[in-house]
């Protein structure tokens, strides 16, 4: 009797974990770019060409557009979905709430433009609605990822002209954090420096002198932070150095906006 | 000077655990406090999105009503589920399951008279062409969005609030402070009778 209750309630368990199976949204990523194209939709030159255009927006006018495209949704609902991960992830500015998330999802072949609460006003449902309908749709029914995508920014740019302009005047204090953003790996920089001229003098005498056996944890950790540095230039570690070639993200990074769930969703 | 020590050592132990003791209780109050704000605060935005969806359906009944033959018993169920559910309201500072319950079971009301309506309109294409009315749905379908999204947020308020307050020690002192658990706010609870209905415009 309870042993049938407990497979039962185990049953039910399994069950309940199935219909609410949760895709997990990814942990905000270091380089926060305009687009991220994991289901592979666009080709590299599309790719990097709406991410200049999304990113000299957002660096003009501080109101960041995100586009993910996704395999699958493993059973989400989108525009949730595509809200919570715009929440989770910060895009727009704190104050403002001026973000915006077109996410994608191949396989469910679903759209959806989420924004968050700051622009409400200009991009209505209605507004999102058009857009995913009249532009979105059509272009992509042919395949043409980009043509949709690029069209539905334009879209969208010209829907929030003039109402966010004026936010070019807190380019000053964008600047200001780029400054500190230099500054900063500088001194942990010299930091680690210091700290390897220092060990190296020490470790010099006593046990042996030279461990060139193989690189400690230590030695790991100073490569890495030295690798990882947009400035290290010369040094050794980074293998994909020449990736952050094509254009700096977004300049401020995300800001923390937040999202409502306001927006449209539509199919192709 | 040894009778001193002998006294002053019983105290010190006392009044150590009595700030050691004073310590953990103010700490768990506060932040218990602030998660029942939290709570409160994200069961308000679930209200006022319900809300935004009842005054969104009020101008749908309007449009839709222009259309000479409209079915009247329809319209009248969208009507009736929305001023019965415009009347169930939460206070946000007595979040018991009782009232939670009603409020769900009202909405859910409104959430199935509102797809019959959707899916009779199908029958009307004039006022499936008309543009008021596809404005009215392509907000409709953002709100039912928001209402998601406020609810989920909710709930996991009231999952940390209730993790916060179940956790030894803290459960010694939540009944002593006054902290009841707070009740989740499932799906739509009046829905079950809801015609199978994608929706989805």
């Amino acid at each position: 009797m309870t042993l049938n209750k407990t497979v039962l309630t185990g049953l039910l368990l399994c069950l309940s974990l199935i219909s609410f199976a949760q895709k997990d949204i990814p942990p905000q990523p270091d380089k926060q770019k305009a687009v991220y194209d994991s289901a592979d939709m666009l080709s590299n030159e599309e790719e990097s060409a709406l991410r200049q255009k999304l990113e000299t927006y957002a660096d003009t006018t501080s109101t960041q557009i995100v586009i993910v495209t996704l395999k699958s949704l493993e059973g989400e609902y989108i525009a949730t979905f595509a809200t919570e991960w715009a929440e989770e992830w910060g895009i727009g500015q704190d104050n403002k709430d001026n973000g915006a998330i077109i996410m994608v999802s191949q396989d469910d072949r679903k759209i959806t433009i989420q924004n968050g609460y700051g622009l409400e006003e200009y991009l209505t449902d209605y507004n999102s609605k058009t857009i995913i309908d009249q532009i979105i749709q059509p272009a992509f029914k042919k395949g043409n990822f980009y043509e949709g995508l690029d069209k539905a920014t334009s879209a969208i740019f010209q829907l929030l002209a003039g109402q966010f302009d004026a936010e070019a005047l807190n380019q000053k204090s964008d600047k200001k954090n780029n400054i500190l953003g230099y500054v900063i790996p500088i001194l942990v920089i010299i930091f680690f420096i210091i700290l390897v001229v220092k060990r190296r003098r020490g470790g010099g005498n006593g046990s042996g002198g030279m461990r060139r056996g193989r690189p400690d944890l230590f030695d790991i950790l100073i490569l890495s932070s030295l690798g990882g540095s947009h400035h290290s230039g010369g040094f050794g570690g980074s293998s994909s150095g020449g990736s952050f070639g094509g254009g700096g993200g977004f300049s401020g990074g995300f800001g923390g906006g937040s999202f409502g769930g306001g927006g449209a969703v539509g199919g192709w | 000077m040894r009778k001193h020590l002998k006294w002053i050592i019983p105290v010190g132990i006392i009044v150590i655990l009595g700030i050691i003791l004073y310590n953990m209780t103010a700490g768990f109050n506060n932040k218990a406090v602030t998660l029942e704000e939290n709570a409160q605060t994200a069961w308000s935005n679930v209200e006022s999105s319900y809300q935004r969806r009842n005054d969104l359906i009020g101008n749908l009944v309007k449009t839709v009503q222009g259309a000479a033959d409209f079915e009247r018993k329809t319209l009248t169920e969208v009507i009736e589920a929305r001023s019965k559910a415009t009347s169930v309201n939460v206070d946000a500072s007595n979040l018991n399951p009782e009232s939670i319950k009603a409020f769900g079971q009202a909405q859910g009301g409104v959430s199935s008279a509102l797809s019959r309506l959707l899916v009779s309109v199908e029958r009307y294409p004039d006022i499936k062409a008309n543009q008021n009315f596809l404005n009215l749905q392509a907000q409709l379908e953002g709100t039912e969005n928001r209402i998601n999204v406020a609810r989920n947020r909710y709930n996991e308020a009231v999952g940390d609030f209730n993790i916060l307050i179940r956790k030894f020690p803290n459960n010694l002192f939540a009944g002593m402070f006054g902290f009841q658990p707070l009740t989740r706010y499932e799906a739509d609870a009046g829905a079950e009778n809801t015609p199978d209905v994608e929706f989805e415009f």
